[in-house]
């Protein structure tokens, strides 16, 4: 299944990224696509938000991986700086996406043939200043109830 | 007081010995940047694999050029948090070891704490109260320091560290990792006034905030107009950097009357900002310290310096000390 979202504005993109936290559970993985500038690290925000998590995220490309703890843990993945699926197969992340929180992978790229099936895939692009769509495709039925829900009640979805 | 430290917490493996937290005997930073290079950045495993193999050496090395061996040495310190687990284990394990084998103490520093201690090593009359500003590749924070080992975090970014900015918008000028150094260097010559680049301001809070001005960036690169000289972007970028890191930096040093504001982690190596900060300060009577950029970039010195001043607390770790791939400055971790 595949949704597309339009947002204009970072607080929107943040607020679809807290909506979806909010349907999250332990386990899930959210695999992140899009450019630099895209809003990835924005949205996740939301997502922390969503969790319930008093998290200060801000992006972890220079260190890779941020943990944040809480009821439902966040581990915030960003590939960025691999440059192949050898590098990112020996870096451990087996342990937080089959752990006991909820995995995103910025620059899920890096890593598409070790991406586990479970999975969110959502990409993030870059419209104008800020305008951002994004697009939202899940094989998983847990997962599309969750991304179902987010256009049903959704006054900003187009 | 002879203290050895450790540090392997990202991209480099170094030891270090200084003597009462102040004087440095040796300082070897076994500089992996010539294999990062090739891969366009920092790569986790190829560094963990890689400080597996340097931490002996590099440790050995250290002692040598101190003219030292663990029998004089009094105490092992070894940066434990916040950082890559996977490359942080390795220092801790090579720092416990050691600490057990010669039944020395074992200080655990944060890997800020350690940047801030920078400037102890360079700068011999440093007075509380100071407000510190650590800016790297993973970090942008203003912090304010009353004493030894007594932190208040005032600002951090909400989104890209400073150095990041420098990196991603490097990149997407067209040039090589690292961008940051690059960008310094093209901006010598470049008119900083050739394009207005946002500056981030976030109300009242002396939060940073560097994504919009990356996005500001690559929509101007990616955008049909003419394009000034490389320089001339690189001055009008950095400008725009340096504007609010100087102004939050001040802002904070005099809504806390501080008289002295300390420059740490590698963005503080940026000669742009250096000198826009000591000018500032000039202005407002605010002494500015920096370390040398050898002392900027992550090494183990840093450790040790930090560690000199735990260990007057009492500040010691016991064998279990564990690694922490995230946690705040100040609160303690053993």
């Amino acid at each position: 299944m595949r949704i597309v979202v339009r947002t204009y504005s970072a607080d929107e993109t943040m607020e679809i990224g807290e909506r979806l936290g909010r349907g999250l559970q332990a386990g899930d993985v959210l695999a992140l696509f899009g450019d630099l500038g895209a809003g990835k690290t924005t949205f996740t925000k939301g997502i922390a938000r969503g969790l319930g998590l008093e998290a200060d995220v801000h992006s972890p490309t220079f260190t890779l991986i941020h943990e944040h703890l809480g009821t439902i843990p966040l581990y915030h993945v960003d590939l960025y700086r691999l440059a192949s699926e050898e590098e990112v197969d020996t870096l451990g992340i087996d342990e937080y996406i089959y752990g006991d929180g909820v995995t995103i992978i910025e620059w899920a790229d890096r890593m598409k043939s070790l991406l586990p099936p479970e999975r969110l895939d959502i990409e993030l692009k870059l419209i104008g200043e800020t305008e951002r769509e994004m697009v939202f495709e899940t094989d998983s039925p847990r997962l599309q109830a969750v991304i179902e829900e987010l256009v049903s009640n959704a006054d900003i979805s187009h | 007081m002879k203290i050895l430290g450790i540090e392997t917490s990202c991209d480099e493996t170094s030891a270090a010995v200084i003597e009462d937290g102040r004087n440095i005997l040796s300082n070897v930073i076994a500089s992996q940047t010539d294999v990062h290079k090739r891969f366009g950045g920092v790569v986790p495993e190829v560094a963990s694999r890689m400080h597996v193999e340097l931490i002996m050496p590099t440790i050995q090395e250290a002692l040598d050029k101190a003219e030292s061996t663990l029998e004089n040495i009094d105490a092992i310190a070894v940066i434990n948090r916040p950082g890559l687990i996977g490359a942080l284990i390795v220092g801790v394990a090579a720092a416990k070891t050691m600490a057990f084998a010669a039944n020395l103490p074992l200080i655990a520093i944060h890997h800020i704490e350690g940047h801030i201690y920078a400037n102890w090593l360079v700068n011999p009359d440093i007075q509380f109260p100071v407000v510190c500003l650590v800016v790297s590749g993973g970090h942008s924070d203003l912090i304010y320091m009353s004493g030894h080992g007594k932190y208040e975090i005032l600002a951090r970014t909400r989104d890209d560290a400073a150095g990041e900015a420098f990196d991603k918008s490097a990149r997407v000028m067209g040039l090589s990792y690292p961008g940051g150094p690059q960008i310094d260097k093209l901006a010598k010559e470049g008119n900083p006034h050739a394009v207005h680049f946002p500056r981030a301001k976030m109300g009242d809070s002396l939060d940073f905030s560097f994504s919009g001005l990356k996005t500001a960036v690559i929509r101007y690169m990616e955008g049909i107009e003419a394009k000034p000289p490389l320089p001339d972007l690189a001055a009008s970028f950095q400008q725009a950097v340096v504007d609010v890191l100087v102004e939050n930096t001040f802002r904070a040093a005099q809504e806390r009357g501080v008289k002295q504001v300390l420059m740490a982690g590698g963005v503080a190596a940026n000669s742009g900002l250096q000198s826009a900060m000591k000018a500032r300060g000039q202005e407002l009577g605010i002494a500015v310290s920096a370390p040398p950029p050898i002392l900027c970039t992550d090494n183990a010195a840093m450790a040790a310096a930090a560690a000199y001043f735990a260990y007057e607390r009492g500040e010691t770790s016991g064998l279990d000390l564990d690694s922490f791939a995230s946690e705040p400055i100040g609160k303690r971790a053993s």
